[in-house]
């Protein structure tokens, strides 16, 4: 086995066993991205200096015994919107073209306590707003299982890289579905925990009632080795929760005997393709044939939970995208006539597209007049969502869908229709609103080659029943093809 | 279309958003807007009299802590991202005569 292909744990193992070394592994993917990269664009950043060096350190410090844990040594990939300081941070946004933080996201410095080595930072939709990652200011990403289509998004770069094996895990946010989304389309673990238990700290903002940073990985193990490692309490994060259960690496178990799955009617209807319905069903036939008690329920409100998305993240979105006003640090125009003038040249030129739609229609359902109709509506809907949830999980432990309605769709096909585009978050949007904790894991692939993601969702903190069945379904399917022996 | 986005709203959501839009920006946004409020406006089929707007889904409190800098001076560093800056202060655009 090529040291590239290793999961995060297996090379930690091995880096503490004198197999390798930190610094040969670093080696290694630094020069695999050099010479796959172009064909994907998974890095906005590559900081191959900078990875070098943290990775000396790290391995005196694993020799010495100073650091011992279960991620130590192991490279790591960023989505570009985490700071890390004296490295770039775009957002993949003009915007921030030029901006080199001054102090590094927790859940980052968290990674780093641990003797995580940042390979650099990864590609993204802009600000994190989109399906698709190609609303890039840095170009688009392209799936490593057939680079004709897209990986998803927002979180595109850190999947990819994972499935290009040019990265041996990494984090990405979720938003709307961010992470388990492209999880999905690229074939790699993906999973989005309960809001509050990962420091938004340093993760800068888009919809801040909804962001939370979680992992992309090869396997489940990799999701809760890392999830575990992130997952602190923070003052300077006011929303960060007190948890003493994470020691989510305990729910590594392949067992389901006596889980209760439930598996919403309401995510099987109109809009889903025929070969992930059937995928994501087997996967719920081997469970039930393991043991879990597998049943059909109406969740209700499903077609609800885009326009409440939409309208609250939107709201979120043009509040926290104030500050970038071409001052303290990013883009400024070059000609302008005044103050007011500048800020509006700064931001209409430094902000794409996506970003300027989502902004204008934030700004429209806070202003006055449409506040209540709009905002406080989507507020109260939301609610009625998360009611809803409390209503399945008294019955159940862990809900049971696809990811997405479609394998990942082609290049340049998603962008011309937004309203479509947000259809394709159907399934991931309402776990935000509700503030659950969801996981994708691969579950098959369709008659094209390109991987189908199961979405296991779960109550508020019960992370630990995601990993059980995730883990328990990943030793029944088996390993999963690798992408990178798919193409070139 | 059941929502008609207006010149003079798509003015106005323009000074609120700080953005400067050209004509045919404005079109656009004046046409995916009324899209994304035609498409919002589903929510108006459900009943939401006598629920509460929720806007965590945790209970959660102020937090509140003592008053004290725990953070080193980094005004240098942070002055490095400027666009402009001048005697340790960003520089902006003269505001007044």
């Amino acid at each position: 086995m090529s040291i590239t292909d290793m999961t995060a744990v297996e090379l930690a193992a091995a880096i503490r066993a004198g197999e390798t070394t930190a610094v040969e592994a670093t080696k290694a993917m630094l020069d695999r991205i050099e010479e796959r990269d172009k064909n994907y664009n998974c890095y906005v950043t590559v900081d191959r200096e900078g990875a070098l060096a943290q990775a000396g350190k790290v391995q005196a410090k694993i020799e010495s015994g100073e650091l011992t844990g279960p991620l130590a040594g192991v490279p790591v990939a960023i989505k570009d919107n985490m700071c890390t300081e004296g490295l770039l941070t775009t957002c993949s946004s003009k915007i921030l073209h030029n901006f080199v933080p001054t102090y590094t996201a927790e859940a980052v410095l968290n990674l780093q306590k641990a003797g995580a080595v940042i390979l650099g930072k990864t590609n993204m939709d802009e600000f994190a707003m989109g399906s698709t990652t190609e609303t890039s200011a840095y170009g688009v990403t392209k799936n490593p299982w057939n680079t004709e289509h897209v990986p998803g998004g927002s979180s595109g770069g850190s999947a990819a890289a994972v499935a290009a094996n040019e990265c041996y895990y990494a984090l990405g946010s979720d938003t709307g579905g961010s992470i388990r989304q492209p999880a999905s389309y690229c074939g790699t673990v993906g999973m989005k925990p309960t809001y509050g238990t990962v420091s938004r700290y340093g993760l800068i903002a888009y919809g801040s009632s909804l962001d939370q940073i979680g992992p992309l990985t090869k396997d489940v193990t990799d999701c809760a080795t890392v999830l575990e490692a992130i997952s602190t309490h923070d003052e300077k994060d006011s929303t960060s929760v007190k948890r003493e259960d994470t020691d989510f690496t305990s729910a590594l178990v392949d067992d389901v005997q006596g889980m209760r799955i439930g598996i919403p009617n309401d995510y099987f209807g109109e809009g889903l393709d025929e070969e992930v319905k059937t995928a994501v069903l087997k996967a719920a036939e081997q469970l039930e044939q393991k043991g879990a008690v597998v049943e059909h329920f109406d969740l209700s409100l499903v077609e609800y939970a885009i326009p409440t998305y939409y309208t609250i993240a939107a709201a979120e979105a043009s509040s926290n995208l104030e500050r970038f006003d071409g001052i303290k640090y990013g883009y400024r125009t070059e000609d302008y006539a005044g103050l007011h003038n500048m800020y509006k040249k700064s931001r209409s030129e430094g902000f794409g597209e996506e970003v300027k739609r989502r902004i204008m229609l934030g700004s429209f359902v806070l202003s006055s007049g449409y506040y209540d109709a709009y905002y406080l509506k989507a507020l109260r809907v939301k609610a009625l969502i998360k009611q809803a949830f409390d209503e399945a999980f008294a019955k159940y432990d862990v809900i049971l869908g696809p990811v997405a309605p479609t394998t990942a769709p082609k290049l340049g096909s998603s962008l011309a229709d937004p309203i479509k585009m947000y259809l394709g978050d159907i399934y991931t949007i309402a776990v935000n609103l509700a503030g659950l904790p969801g996981i994708s894991v691969p579950c098959g692939s369709d008659k094209n080659g390109l991987p189908i993601g199961l979405q296991l969702i779960g109550d508020c903190f019960r992370e630990k029943k995601l990993i059980q069945t995730a883990y328990t379904y990943e030793k029944i399917r088996g390993a999963f093809p690798k992408a990178s022996k798919e193409v070139g | 279309m059941a929502n008609i986005i207006n010149d003079e709203t798509i003015e106005y959501v323009g000074i609120l958003a700080k953005l400067e839009l050209s004509d045919e920006e404005k079109e656009q946004a004046k046409s995916d807007m009324g899209r994304m409020l035609d498409y919002i406006d589903k929510l108006g089929e459900l009943d939401t009299s006598g629920v509460e707007p929720m806007s965590h889904v945790f209970p959660v409190q102020n937090v509140f802590r003592e008053d004290e800098v725990t953070n080193k001076d980094t005004r240098e560093q942070l002055l490095t991202n400027a666009p402009e800056q001048k005697d340790g202060m960003f520089m902006v655009p003269k505001t007044f005569d």
